[in-house]
C-alpha cells in the first residue's frame, strides 16, 4: 500500500503545481495579451526590459547652475530611438531638490539625427510660450538638452532645437538657435 | 508762298509745337559733379536717348541693320545689346529685363531710364542708382541718401520725422531760429513736406551746402531733443520741437513707456570722447516681446528701455558722445535691426540692456555676458576678413572689408571680453553680483555686432527683492554709473593701469567665475 499511495501523493502534487502555475501565470498572462494579440518574438521581453545608462541635466537646489545626474532610460532599438528616449528623460520630473529646466507643458515632438552628427530635437510651443525669461534660465533650459544627448550619446555632435517643426532663432530671446549647438558645461556644477 | 499755305505752315509748326513738350531732366550726380540727362515720359516710361546716354558715360552705339539689334560698347569692348521690340538687354551675354523695348525716334534710339541701371552700371563695372522719383541718377560711391521729412504736431510741440535711408551719420545743432541737420553725405535726396502751422516749425529746406538740411522755427519754438528709430533699410531721426509756452509733460503712468530722467546723474568731468565717438545702447525686447516678468508684474522689456534712457543721458552728458537707441518706446525690433543700426552708424560699442530670470527666485546678482563662439563659422577668425577692390566711377579703386554678418562680432572677441571685464569690474563696485557674474553664450543679439559688445544682465526679476529694485531709481543709477565708469576705462586704459578690470582667459575671452569646467566639454 505503501508504493501506490506514494504515487497517488505526488500525482497530486504535480497537479496541484499545474494549478497553482495555470491561477498565477498561465491565465492571467493569456488574458494580459488578449485573445487577438499574437504571440510575442521569444526575445520582446528582454529588450523591452532592458535599459541603458543616460546623464541627464536638471536646475541645481540653488539654481544657480546645471546638475548632471545620471538616470537609466529604455532601450532604443536605433540610435534615433534612443535619442528620443533620452530627450523624453530630460523633459521629465526632475528629481527630487531639483529643478527642472524644462518650460510647463514643453512635449516632445520628435527628434532627427544626421549623418554628421547633428540631433534635431522638435519640441512643442510650449517651451517658448511657457519660457519665464531671461538668459540663465534660456541657457539652462537649452543646455540641458543639448548636453544631454551630446554626453549621452558619444555619436552626437551638436543639437539644434526647433520649435513645432520650425528652426526659430531663440527661445526667449537670447541664445542663437539657428544652429546646431555643441556641448557646453560651462554652467554645470557639482550637484 | 501763298498766304493761305502760310497759315496752314504755321498752324503744323504751332500743332507740332503743343504736341511736343520741352524735354526734363534727370540729374546725373557723380564726384566729377552733374550733368543733365533729358528724358520723355512716354507710355508711362521714362525715356532717355540712348546717344544722351552714351555720351554721359563714354559709350558708342551701333546699329547693326543686318543682325537687326543695337550695340552698345563700352571700355574694354564690354558690350550691351539692344533688340528692337524686346524689352530686353544683353549685358555681357547676361540677360536684364526692361519695362519697355527700344524705340526709334528720327535717327536716335530712346530706352526706358532704368537702362542705365540695370544695363550700362554692370557693363561699366560701377554702381549707377536711378531713382525716378526724384529723378536722380546717383552714379559710383556717392553718398546721396533717400531723405522724407514730415512734421506733425497737438500745439503743444511739433515733431520732425526725418526718414533717411540709409541710415547717414548726422548732427542737429541749432542756429538761432533755425535746426540745421547735417548728415556725412555727399548730397541730400530730399523731399519735404511743410508744416500746417508755422508757429513752431516755419519751415523745412535744403541749404545751399548739398549735405545740410535747414529746419527753420517759428516764433513759439523752445528746446528740441532727438531720438532715433530703426527702420527697415535705415532709420528716422525724431526732433521734437517743444513749444516755449507748453505745459511740463505728465509724467507716464504706464511703465512701459517711461519718460527721459528729468537731469542725468551727477558724473565726473570726463573730458572728450578720445576714440568713441558712437555708443548703441539696446534696450532688450519690447512690444510684444516682454522678456522676464517678476513676481511682482515688472516687465523686462520696461526696465531695460529705462536704463537705456538714464544711460544714454549719462554718456552723451558725461562723455560727449552720440549714443542711439535701438529702441525708444515699447515696440517689438527685429534682432538683426539692432545691430544694423549700431553697423550702419559705425558705433564703437554696442551694449544690449536685459534683466535676467531663474527658474526659482533664489538667484540674484547682475550678469556680463559676451558672444561664444562656438557654433559659428570657424573660419572667422580675429583680422580674417576678406579684402576686396571695387572700381569706382571715375576711374580709380576703393578697398573695401567683407564681413559676413554672422560672424561680424568673432573678430571684435577680444576687445569685448576687456569691456565686459571693465563693467563687471565697475558693477562689482556697485550692485550685488551673480556668483557667475562673468561669462559667455551663443547670444543672438551680439553675433551680428561688428565693433566691441557686452549683454548686461541688471538683475533677476525672477527674485522679489530684485524685482523691486529694479523697478525704482536707486539701483538704475547705480548700474548707469558703474557702465559709465567702465566705457571711461576702456577708453583711456592706460590712465587706469592696474586696476581691477575683469579675468580674461589667455584667449581673449572672460573667465566665467566658479564654473567647474570653463571651456571644458566643447
Amino acid at each position: 500500500m505503501t508504493r501506490p499511495s506514494n504515487r497517488v501523493i505526488a500525482a497530486g502534487a504535480a497537479a496541484l503545481a499545474l494549478l497553482v502555475w495555470l491561477l498565477f501565470w498561465g491565465v492571467p498572462s493569456w488574458m494580459d495579451r488578449g485573445p487577438g494579440a499574437s504571440r510575442p518574438s521569444a526575445d520582446a521581453p528582454a529588450s523591452e526590459a532592458r535599459r541603458i545608462n543616460a546623464t541627464l541635466f536638471f536646475v541645481s537646489t540653488d539654481a544657480q547652475g546645471l546638475v548632471a545626474v545620471p538616470r537609466e532610460v529604455p532601450y532604443g532599438a536605433t540610435p534615433a530611438e534612443q535619442a528620443r528616449h533620452i530627450v523624453a528623460a530630460q523633459l521629465g520630473p526632475a528629481p527630487a531638490s531639483l529643478h527642472s529646466p524644462i518650460p510647463p507643458g514643453t512635449a516632445l515632438r520628435g527628434v532627427f539625427l544626421s549623418e554628421a552628427g547633428e540631433a534635431f530635437v522638435d519640441l512643442s510651443p510650449e517651451a517658448s510660450a511657457n519660457h519665464p525669461g531671461g538668459s540663465m534660465a534660456e541657457l539652462f533650459t537649452i543646455y540641458a538638452i543639448v548636453n544631454a544627448l551630446t554626453v549621452s550619446l558619444p555619436s552626437v555632435q551638436t543639437v539644434q532645437i526647433l520649435i513645432d517643426g520650425r528652426e526659430v532663432e531663440t527661445l526667449a530671446g537670447h541664445v542663437d538657435l539657428r544652429h546646431p549647438l555643441p556641448k557646453d558645461t560651462t554652467w554645470v556644477k557639482s550637484p | 508762298m501763298h498766304a493761305r499755305y502760310r497759315i496752314a505752315a504755321l498752324s503744323m509748326l504751332l500743332a507740332a509745337a503743343a504736341f511736343v513738350q520741352p524735354p526734363s531732366t534727370y540729374t546725373i550726380m557723380s564726384r566729377e559733379g552733374r550733368r543733365p540727362l533729358p528724358y520723355r515720359a512716354q507710355g508711362g516710361q521714362d525715356m532717355v536717348s540712348l546717344g544722351d546716354v552714351a555720351s554721359a558715360f563714354g559709350l558708342t552705339v551701333r546699329e547693326d541693320v543686318a543682325a537687326g539689334g543695337i550695340i552698345v560698347t563700352a571700355p574694354q569692348n564690354r558690350t550691351i545689346v539692344l533688340t528692337p521690340g524686346q524689352p530686353l538687354a544683353s549685358v555681357q551675354g547676361r540677360v536684364v529685363s526692361l519695362p519697355a523695348p527700344p524705340l526709334r525716334e528720327g535717327r536716335t534710339w530712346l530706352v526706358p531710364v532704368e537702362f542705365v541701371g540695370r544695363a550700362v552700371g554692370p557693363v561699366l563695372n560701377t554702381r549707377l542708382d536711378v531713382r525716378k522719383t526724384s529723378r536722380l541718377i546717383v552714379a559710383g560711391d556717392l553718398r546721396v541718401p533717400e531723405v522724407t521729412i514730415s512734421i506733425e504736431g497737438d500745439g503743444a510741440r511739433a515733431r520732425v520725422n526725418v526718414d533717411m535711408s540709409p541710415s547717414t551719420p548726422r548732427a542737429v545743432t541749432q542756429d538761432g531760429s533755425r535746426l540745421i541737420v547735417r548728415l556725412e553725405a555727399d548730397a541730400i535726396d530730399l523731399r519735404a513736406a511743410q508744416p500746417n502751422a508755422r508757429d513752431i516749425v516755419a519751415g523745412v529746406r535744403q541749404s545751399e551746402a548739398p549735405q545740410n538740411i535747414l529746419i527753420d522755427l517759428g516764433p513759439r519754438a523752445g528746446g528740441f531733443q532727438t531720438s532715433v528709430q530703426p527702420r527697415t533699410g535705415g532709420e528716422r531721426l525724431v526732433i521734437e520741437i517743444t513749444a516755449k509756452d507748453a505745459p511740463e509733460p505728465a509724467q507716464p503712468a504706464d511703465p512701459a513707456t517711461p519718460a527721459l530722467p528729468a537731469e542725468p546723474p551727477p558724473l565726473p568731468d570726463f573730458g572728450g570722447a578720445g576714440g568713441l565717438r558712437t555708443i548703441v545702447i539696446d534696450p532688450g525686447h519690447g512690444g510684444d516681446e516682454r522678456g522676464a516678468r517678476g513676481p511682482g508684474g515688472t516687465e523686462e522689456k520696461a526696465v531695460t528701455l529705462r536704463l537705456a534712457y538714464r544711460l544714454k543721458a549719462a554718456l552723451e552728458g558725461g562723455l560727449g558722445v552720440r549714443v542711439l537707441l535701438t529702441r525708444d518706446g515699447d515696440r517689438a525690433v527685429a534682432v538683426d535691426d539692432r545691430t544694423s543700426l549700431a553697423n550702419n552708424n559705425k558705433a564703437d560699442l554696442f551694449i544690449s540692456l536685459h534683466a535676467n530670470a531663474a527658474m526659482t527666485a533664489g538667484p540674484s546678482g547682475a550678469q556680463v555676458l559676451t558672444l561664444s563662439p562656438e557654433g559659428y563659422a570657424t573660419e572667422a577668425q580675429p583680422g580674417a576678413a576678406p579684402a576686396a577692390t571695387l572700381p569706382v566711377f571715375g576711374g580709380g579703386a576703393r578697398a573695401i572689408e567683407i564681413i559676413p554678418w554672422d560672424t561680424a562680432q568673432i573678430r571684435w572677441l577680444g576687445e569685448s571680453a576687456r569691456l565686459a571685464g571693465l563693467v563687471h569690474a565697475e558693477l562689482g563696485t556697485s550692485v550685488p553680483m551673480h556668483p557667475r557674474a562673468l561669462g559667455t553664450a551663443p547670444l543672438r543679439v551680439l553675433i551680428g555686432a561688428n565693433m566691441p559688445a557686452v549683454l548686461v544682465e541688471a538683475g533677476f526679476l525672477s527674485n522679489a527683492d530684485q524685482e523691486k529694485a529694479l523697478a525704482g531709481d536707486e539701483m538704475h543709477a547705480q548700474i548707469v554709473r558703474a557702465i559709465v565708469s567702465a566705457i571711461v576705462r576702456y577708453r583711456d586704459p592706460s590712465a587706469y593701469a592696474g586696476q581691477a578690470g575683469g579675468a580674461t582667459a589667455p584667449g581673449g575671452t572672460p573667465t566665467p567665475e566658479g564654473a567647474t569646467a570653463p571651456g571644458g566639454g566643447k
